[in-house]
């Protein structure tokens, strides 16, 4: 890559800059990376996919996803109405709530698992009166999905409401005026601007979804096939020193992530032109 | 990662809205009941989980809360820690530097790749950078014989610990940066080397002052995270009690042994260090857009 570096611009300082942007990144991160990929390909393509869609792997796929997408779903609707609320309403606490919508950011995972988990146990603020009604969350797949809600929280309201900031309330005023009820405005003018970002809020809170171990793990339960996400498998099977299995369900789990990551950029590529444009 | 939205509309609300309410704003009803929803939905995903933490930690008084936080295994987990910081974030911070200068001020090929590289470390789980040190570093990995011949241990260690945290939070200043120098543009700079400065006295005397509540939101953002991982130094951490636990470490394994009120009263440490870096990030997320040329 290096070689095909060329710069444009008067300013010096070029060289070391990239340089040591190249040289740190590839030792912290590149070869680390390719440390996986290449103990997992150290396995025949028959012992990569036995390990890969073992039971108890595709069971954790399944929870992982499944809990990491209805979350990210959970979360766009209702970080949708947060933002909205924080940026258009004026009441009592309203910027003490929206200086607190980070806190899953700032708040150690560790420390939101054992609260969740103490939250929703059964002898927690709600995981006493869900009991009565029958619902258990904790130590159960549920446990999984509501501690994702926590940690994808922040990722919808924070993109959405720098949008709703920019938009041009004239456009509001004008379709009233024109006859359209709020509810018309709010199809035909508000979501159509919007909805790009609550997609991309969408997809950044499934990726953090898919990889989150620490809030997970404390009320999840972990049993095997049943409660056990995907980053547990990987641990177990570290525990186990089966290095390549580790690290072919790591591949694996890493593969999805590189996708997501590419789905965020040509997002985020696709909202600044349309954004531009329009 | 995400910015704190600007204040502007805060003091003086839109004329239009005033004006027009009745055209372009939702019923009374819908708002009052939309704003009750949000209380519920923040209070029960966000208030309770922190309330949780508090009342956990002072569940048996304030005394067994003084004798966890005051214990020599908790004490040396602080010490750990802050080792951790202080040697991820200022390693970062001229990382970010850096990547900011080459990637907001200079356009050349693999420009873009490398800025998708950048955010890569968000998009990785922290078990597998875990992993990935183990593999690297680990008794049976690439360097593992060598180091070991040479009595060098870096996984079930701290330095494996510092280097999984670094990892983990590479991307943050480099993000906070890039926007803000691509914004300002390079007349300043240029001007002060047409003047005779050179490169390092541009940077420092012009460049970095224009930039510095980006800088220092990223340092914030850097220090937060790397106190507070887990899920990546969990994996290469030695585990042992008063010499290898960092602060979240501490939390898990006191909370494992049944020690829950000393759990959350180590947790609470991290929970109101937590509630610093949010207003800390509310206070320079607004310096920072203010500092933005009109």
């Amino acid at each position: 890559m290096a070689i095909l570096l060329r710069r444009a611009n008067p300013l010096p300082g070029f060289v070391p800059a990239t340089g040591l942007t190249l040289i740190y990144l590839s030792l912290l991160v590149l070869i680390p990376l390719a440390a996986i990929v290449i103990r997992a390909a150290g396995l025949s393509a028959a012992e990569f996919w036995h390990v890969v869609t073992s039971p108890e792997a595709l069971a954790s796929y399944r929870l992982t996803f499944g809990a990491a997408f209805t979350a990210a779903a959970i979360n766009a609707v209702f970080g949708f109405i947060v933002a909205w609320v924080l940026v258009r309403y004026r009441f009592p606490l309203r910027r003490l709530l929206d200086a607190l919508i980070d806190l899953p950011f700032a708040l150690p995972t560790a420390v939101a698992g054992i609260a969740l988990a103490t939250l929703y146990g059964s002898s927690g603020w709600l995981g006493r009166p869900l009991a009565v009604l029958g619902v258990q969350v904790a130590y159960t797949p549920a446990g999984v999905f509501v501690a994702l809600i926590f940690v994808g929280l922040p990722f919808v309201v924070r993109t959405v409401q720098p949008v709703i900031q920019e938009l041009e309330i004239e456009q509001e005023e004008a379709a009233g005026s024109l006859g359209a009820n709020r509810w018309q405005v709010f199809r035909r003018v508000i979501l159509p601007a919007l909805w790009p970002a609550v997609v991309t809020g969408f997809t950044l809170a499934l990726a953090r979804g898919i990889g989150e171990y620490g809030s997970v793990i404390f009320i999840a339960g972990n049993i095997p096939g049943v409660s056990q996400i995907t980053p547990v498998v990987i641990v177990t099977r570290l525990q186990e020193f089966d290095y390549p299995a580790a690290s072919a369900v790591a591949v694996t789990l890493l593969a999805i992530s590189l996708l997501l990551l590419l789905a965020i950029n040509g997002l985020q590529q696709w909202r600044a032109r349309r954004e531009g444009r329009g | 990662m995400a910015s704190i939205i600007n204040e502007a509309s805060v003091g003086s609300p839109v004329s239009g809205v005033a004006k027009t309410k009745a055209v372009a704003d939702e019923s009374p009803w819908v708002r009052r009941g939309l704003i009750g929803l949000v209380f519920v939905f923040l209070g029960v995903f966000l208030v309770m989980p922190l309330a949780v933490v508090l009342s956990g930690a002072l569940a048996q008084g304030w005394d067994v809360y003084a004798k966890a936080v005051a214990d020599p295994d908790t004490r040396s987990a602080v010490m750990l820690t802050l080792w951790v910081v202080a040697i991820t974030v200022p390693l970062n911070t001229i990382f970010g530097v850096a990547a900011a200068w080459a990637l907001a001020r200079f356009d050349f090929r693999g420009r873009s790749v490398l800025t998708s590289l950048i955010d890569l470390p968000f998009a990785v789980s922290p078990v597998v950078v875990g992993l990935a040190y183990v593999l690297v570093f680990g008794r049976n990995g690439w360097l593992g014989p060598w180091l070991s011949a040479h009595g060098v241990q870096v996984i079930f260690a701290v330095p494996g610990m510092v280097l999984v945290t670094m990892f983990v939070t590479v991307p943050f200043v480099a993000r906070e940066l890039i926007p803000v120098l691509a914004e300002r543009g390079q007349e300043e700079e240029e001007g002060a080397l047409s003047l005779g400065a050179s490169g390092l006295q541009t940077f420092f005397r012009v460049t970095l002052p224009a930039v510095k509540w980006g800088l220092l939101y990223g340092v914030v953002l850097t220090t937060a995270r790397a106190l507070g991982e887990y899920g990546a130094v969990s994996v290469v951490s030695g585990r042992v009690p008063g010499e290898m636990e960092t602060l979240t470490l501490r939390v898990d394994m006191l909370y494992q042994n049944y020690q829950a009120t000393a759990a959350f009263a180590v947790a609470s440490l991290l929970a109101v260090i937590a509630l610093v870096t949010l207003v800390l990030k509310t206070y320079l997320g607004d310096r920072k857009d203010d500092a933005k040329p009109a």
